[in-house]
Order: C-alpha cells, then structure tokens, then sequence
C-alpha cells in the first residue's frame, strides 16, 4: 500500500529493478515516510510457466525429468521430492543402499549450489565486488577454492546422474543405473580434500562483517529420521508451534496470489511468515551434523539459532562441511545395490512428499490415475515460502537504514534477499494450480 | 554463420552478454559450471551483461557475442528479444527453450482461451503469451546450441570458435551415432526400451542409453531425423498412439520434426 499524501513528510525509496547474483528475475521496493514503511515489496516477475498444468495427464515415470526443469541449479531436490511423493503414492520404498544413493546425489546438489553461492553470488556483497570475477583479482586463491568445491560436488552428480544439470539416471524406487563401487571410490581424495576446504570456508565466513540485524524467525524444515535432513522425513517441523505431518502441509500453509508477484506467497494459517532454508534446519537439527561440521562449528563459536540473516552465509558453509564429510561416509560405505530400483506397479493414489532444498523446503503432492497418469500436482518451492518472510525482514530493516547513505542502503537490502539464495524461477512456476483449484 | 571473429570492444577484449528469457537458468548455469575455465574465459572477454554472475551492467555500446536461454511468452519478452538482437553482433540463441520453445511449449496445443479462464484466479495480474516460441520465430539467429540443458563442452567449443573466427565444430548427427562410439548396447534393441536416439541431435554423449534408459530428446531433432519412421516403428513395437505422442512432446517437442510426427499420433 502507498500513501501519496505525505507532502511535507520525507520519503526516500529503496528499490533495484532486476537483482542481480540471484537465480531468475526479481526486483524490490522499500518505500519509507515519516520513519514508517509505507511499502515493502520482493516483486518477482520471472514468467510463470504452468509446470503443474503440464504434468496432468503424463505418466507417473516422466515427472522426475519434467520436474527437474523447473530449476536448473536444484534440480535433484525438484527430482527428489517428487520421487518421494510418487513413492508413497505407489507404498514402495527403496532398499537402504538405495536410499543411501539418495543422499550421496543429493549432497552434491548442496555442494554445487551452497559453494555457488557462497562464493560466486554472496561473498562479493561482504568484500565489496561487483561479482566474483572481480573479487578474483585480488582474491584468486579464495575464488579458485570456491570453485573447486563446487566441481566436486558437480562431478558427484555426474558421476551418478549422467550430468550435472537435469540428471538421467533418478527415477521411481531409486536409480535407472547405480555406479560401480570402484568408479565412486575415485572420488574420495577430492572429497577428503574438499573437507578441509569447507571448514576452511567456515573459519573464513564466520570473520566477514554482518550487519546487526535479528528477527525472530518461526524456522521451518523437516524431520530428520535419517540424520540431518535432505531427501526424506515424515513430518515438518515448525518452532515453536506442533509439527505438521506430510500430508497436511498444503493446508497448513496456505499459498495467496499477490499483484506484485508470479509466485504465490505462502504462510502460515494464521498469517506468520516463516523461514526455511540452511538456518532452520540447523535450528532443528543441529546435534544431526556431521562430527567435522559440528566440531568446526563449536569453532568459530555459531549458535544453532542464527537469527541475523546475514550470517547465513556462514550456516550454510557449515552446511557445506557436513555434505562433503556425508558424502565422504556415503562413498566409504557404499556396497552395489542388487537392483538399481525398486519396481512400483501403477494404482490411483494420492502422495505427498518433502525434502530439503539447498534453499529449503520443497513440498510435492501428485494424484495418479489407474493407470499411472497424473490427474493432479501441487509444488511448493522453498523461495514461495520465504517471500512473505523476505518482505517482512525488509520492514524490520527499514529503521536501520535511515542514517545511511542511499547507495549503501539499498546494497543492504540486496545483501539481505541474497542472503536468502532465492530462486526465482522456482518460485514462479505455481500460480496455475491453486488458481484451477479455486476455479473449479 | 559468422566467418570473422567479432571486432573487440573499448576494453580490447570481446563483449560477452548474457540474458535469460522464460526458462530454469541451467543453461547459463553452465557458463558458470565451466569451474576450470571461468576465470580464463573472464580474462579472455569482458562479461559486460550477466545477472546472475554480475551486479556490473555495461550496456554503452554494442556486445560482440550475446547468449540468450529461455523461450518468448510473454509481450514484454517478445520486445525484449528485439532489443537484445539489436544491441549484439552475434546472437546464439542457448538450450531447449530458446531453440526449441522448452517444455512450456507444452501450452502450445492447449486452448490459450479455455486456458485463460481456467488457470488464472486473478489473470490482470499476469502477463503471457498463448504459445511459448523459440527466439528464431521472433528474431535472426546466428547460431544455435541445443540441449536440455546445453553441453559444457559445446559452449566452450562454441565460444572458442566465435573468438578465434571459425567455424563450431558441432557435429549435426544422431545420438546413435554417439552412442555406438560410446559401446553402449542398444536399449532398443536388447530391451525394446522406447529411445528417440535415432531421430534426436547429438551432444549429450548418449547419456540416458549410458544410463540404461533410452533418449527423450532433449536436444531436439538432428537435421536429417527421420521422426516419423521411427513413430511407426514404436508403434508397431507395441506402444499406443498416446504415449508415442507423449515422448515426442517433452523438452524439444515444438521443434516442427516431432511436432509433426506427434500429431500424426493424436488420436484425441
């Protein structure tokens, strides 16, 4: 809401029409009179693209691929939920060795998408660069680290998926091929090396400046029945309040189409916005990490309620420890499945499924036919449910920002959404199906 | 095709930009995924437009080579793509949305009215097109690199090439044809596995038959694809009208080859 009637108060704008060093396009405002926020408003005007009006009537075993392109840098967590859902739709479960595939593929979908944007998208707002090209100039050594974890991660992906982006290989009751055990042991050097990296990384976030800036977040991400939370869990847990099963998630957090934006924000039923991401699963799960991300943690002295979103940076690079050690567990470990997948027959059903996103929580429902064809889908993409949460932190900041110059204001607010690592073209692909539903 | 390399920009070094249209953002990703290259290409062009990678925007003068991903769907982006091919002397249109329309252009056979009135609760809010369309309906391309997402190697031999003044060395030929150098066994023939390798471009490497299953044409069709013998084919394997349809019409199926070919298997 705008008020225009404030001629004799000061008003002064914060706005960035595209933002930049963020997935997919999005802009904000932050409209400030008299010292009171008239307008706050993260406006995404990605083009919306109606991935769930496509998926009704394809089979249940093509949307894993479809799904996968709605986000080319977390594309395994779009494969991931939806493989969860299908599968309890379908009351099939894969083996354990399966399931530990699961992890191994999804960890590197962490690594690739945290080191990217740790250090590609969100280190230059800390040492004060226009991206990480520059800050390359005069920090080669930390630029080059960042991005050799990142090709370990991406190379974890390949070396199971086929290919880094939009994998071939996950599909209904686990993969269309496991790996030889002697192809991932290859893998362990960079690994065990990349462990060291990411706590490096830690010791290196945890000294970069965050402005003083703390929200108390209603923090929200799932259960972790199979340690620190990734490609499974049965209930969504939620601070403060009960935790929500599975299946009820769509209800308890209703999505609502606003003017500004082609993604729907959601919220809680009475209206809280909430937080999902890095910071709300180690508010949850903190005695679930991994011994070296916990140890390295203890460290740099990081609390496992981080409430200053600025810090988040260094969450997640504690979060980047734990995938590499994990993923160093996993590839130990690691015996050939007999079977590459569990086999599921075709039944009309109804499933939910979540796992955690690099960004957060990612909530998928389909409704099969008979015949093993979609009738109905419904995705909830974690950066959907982070925008009310973003708007509102902006609100908060607001006060803070009147004593700066306009210039470095406005970078606050930027460094602030970054610091969320939306995903806009996640976001933006929902607005069709709670609109069929309130159509019909 | 170019045959020159681009004349450099006032930093003595090539004009790179970068711009995304409806799409996932893996195809740029990939410029980004090129970890042991990235900062090489950095030195080599001036990246004067790439939002994701750059909050710097250097729009004063014309780029030298522009890469767009993403299909056109809305108004605003169909001026968009004007504005972008007017500003760059080489424009490479990247992945399957901006060569092919993408997996949006699913909407394509859909009643953009039934549609309208359906999908939308609050439709003054949105602004979109009833199709989604490659950038070469809307525009002249210079070249195309195809993929669902492209190939890292394909970029860097493309951006190589486009730098140094020759030709890509892209080859148009069939999955197949990679998938025999590969040695991998045919999924079609060893397991009547459904597999669009014989109609669908090469530059994957013949990822899904490496990975025991078959194609689903993400990189579009080659040039010579004969599509519609392979349509008859599966049917004749045994599968029904509807599902040949269905594969045909994924990431790539707006491309005219399997557009075709899947409507000759529309049976309603």
């Amino acid at each position: 809401m705008t008020r225009d009637d404030a001629g004799e108060v000061e008003e002064r704008t914060f706005a960035v029409d595209l933002l930049t060093r963020v997935e997919g396009e999005g802009a904000f405002t932050l409209k400030v009179a008299g010292g009171e926020v008239v307008d706050a408003r993260l406006k995404i005007f990605e083009a919306p693209r109606f991935f769930e009006a496509f998926l009704r009537e394809r089979s249940m075993h093509e949307v894993i691929d479809v799904v996968a392109r709605i986000c080319g840098i977390c594309p395994i967590a779009y494969q991931m939920s939806a493989a969860r859902a299908l599968e309890r739709a379908l009351g099939v479960e894969p083996t354990a060795p399966l399931l530990a595939l699961r992890r191994l593929i999804y960890c590197g979908e962490w690594i690739e998408s945290h080191a990217l944007h740790v250090f590609m998208l969100h280190a230059p707002d800390f040492l004060g660069y226009p991206s990480a090209v520059e800050m390359a100039a005069d920090h080669r050594a930390l630029v080059e680290r960042g991005l050799r974890m990142k090709k370990t991660g991406n190379a974890l992906i390949e070396l199971l998926g086929g290919r880094a982006i939009h994998p071939v290989s996950p599909r209904i009751g686990g993969f269309s091929k496991a790996p030889s055990r002697r192809r991932l042991r290859e893998l362990r050097d960079d690994l065990a090396r990349s462990v060291d990296e990411a706590r490096e990384t830690v010791r290196w976030a945890a000294t970069l400046d965050a402005p003083s800036f703390d929200v108390d977040y209603t923090f929200v991400s799932l259960s972790g029945e199979r340690g620190y939370p990734l490609e499974s869990g049965e209930t969504i847990l939620v601070s403060g309040r009960a935790p929500v099963a599975l299946d009820d998630w769509g209800d308890a957090s209703p999505e609502m189409q606003v003017p500004h934006s082609t993604a729907l924000h959601a919220r809680l039923a009475d209206g809280t916005a909430f937080l999902c991401g890095p910071m709300a699963r180690l508010h949850h799960h903190a005695e679930r990490l991994h011994p070296a991300a916990a140890e390295v943690m203890a460290e740099v002295g990081l609390e496992r309620s981080v409430t200053n979103p600025y810090r988040s940076i260094v969450v997640r690079a504690v979060e980047l420890v734990h995938a590499f050690a994990e993923a160093l567990d996993l590839v130990e470990a690691y015996e050939e499945p007999e079977a590459p997948y569990v086999d599921a027959a075709p039944r009309a059903a109804v499933g939910c499924g979540a796992t955690e996103a690099p960004r957060g929580l990612l909530w998928h429902r389909y409704e099969l036919d008979a015949e093993g064809l979609v009738r109905d889908a419904r995705i909830v993409p974690p950066t959907s449910q982070n925008q009310a949460r973003i708007e509102e932190d902006l609100v908060a900041l607001a006060p803070t920002l009147l004593a700066l110059p306009h210039e470095e204001a406005t970078h606050r607010c930027e460094q602030l959404i970054r610091a969320y690592d939306p995903c806009i073209s996640c976001a933006t692909h929902f607005l069709d199906l709670r609109i069929e539903r309130e159509g019909v | 095709m170019a045959s020159d390399a681009p004349a450099p920009g006032a930093t003595g070094r090539p004009r790179l930009a970068v711009y995304k249209l409806a799409s996932c953002d893996g195809c740029q990703l990939t410029l980004l995924d090129c970890e042991d290259e990235l900062l090489h290409i950095a030195d080599r062009v001036h990246v004067a437009h790439f939002t994701e990678m750059t909050s710097l925007s250097d729009t004063s003068e014309p780029f030298d080579v522009t890469l767009v991903e993403g299909s056109v769907t809305t108004a605003e982006q169909r001026e968009h793509v004007r504005h972008i091919r007017a500003s760059t002397k080489l424009l490479v249109t990247i992945g399957a949305c901006a060569t092919a329309g993408g997996v949006q252009a699913l909407r394509n056979w859909r009643d953009a009215s039934e549609m309208l009135r359906v999908v939308y609760a609050r439709p003054e809010y949105i602004d979109a097109l009833a199709t989604s369309t490659p950038i070469s309906d809307h525009v002249k391309v210079d070249f195309e690199l195809r993929g669902c997402p492209i190939d890292k190697r394909q970029l860097l031999e493309l951006l190589t090439a486009l730098l140094t003044g020759r030709k890509p060395a892209i080859r148009d030929e069939s999955v197949c044809m990679e998938c025999k150098r590969a040695g991998n066994v045919c999924v079609m023939v060893a397991r009547d596995e459904p597999c669009l390798g014989p109609i669908t471009h090469a530059g994957c490497g013949a990822l899904c038959p490496s990975y025991d299953r078959g194609c689903y044409g993400c990189f579009g069709p080659h040039e010579a694809a004969n599509a519609r013998a392979l349509g008859t084919w599966l049917r004749e394997a045994g599968a029904p009208a509807a599902e040949v349809k269905r594969r045909l019409r994924l990431f790539t199926g707006w491309s005219p080859a399997f557009r075709e070919e899947s409507e000759r298997h529309d049976e309603g």
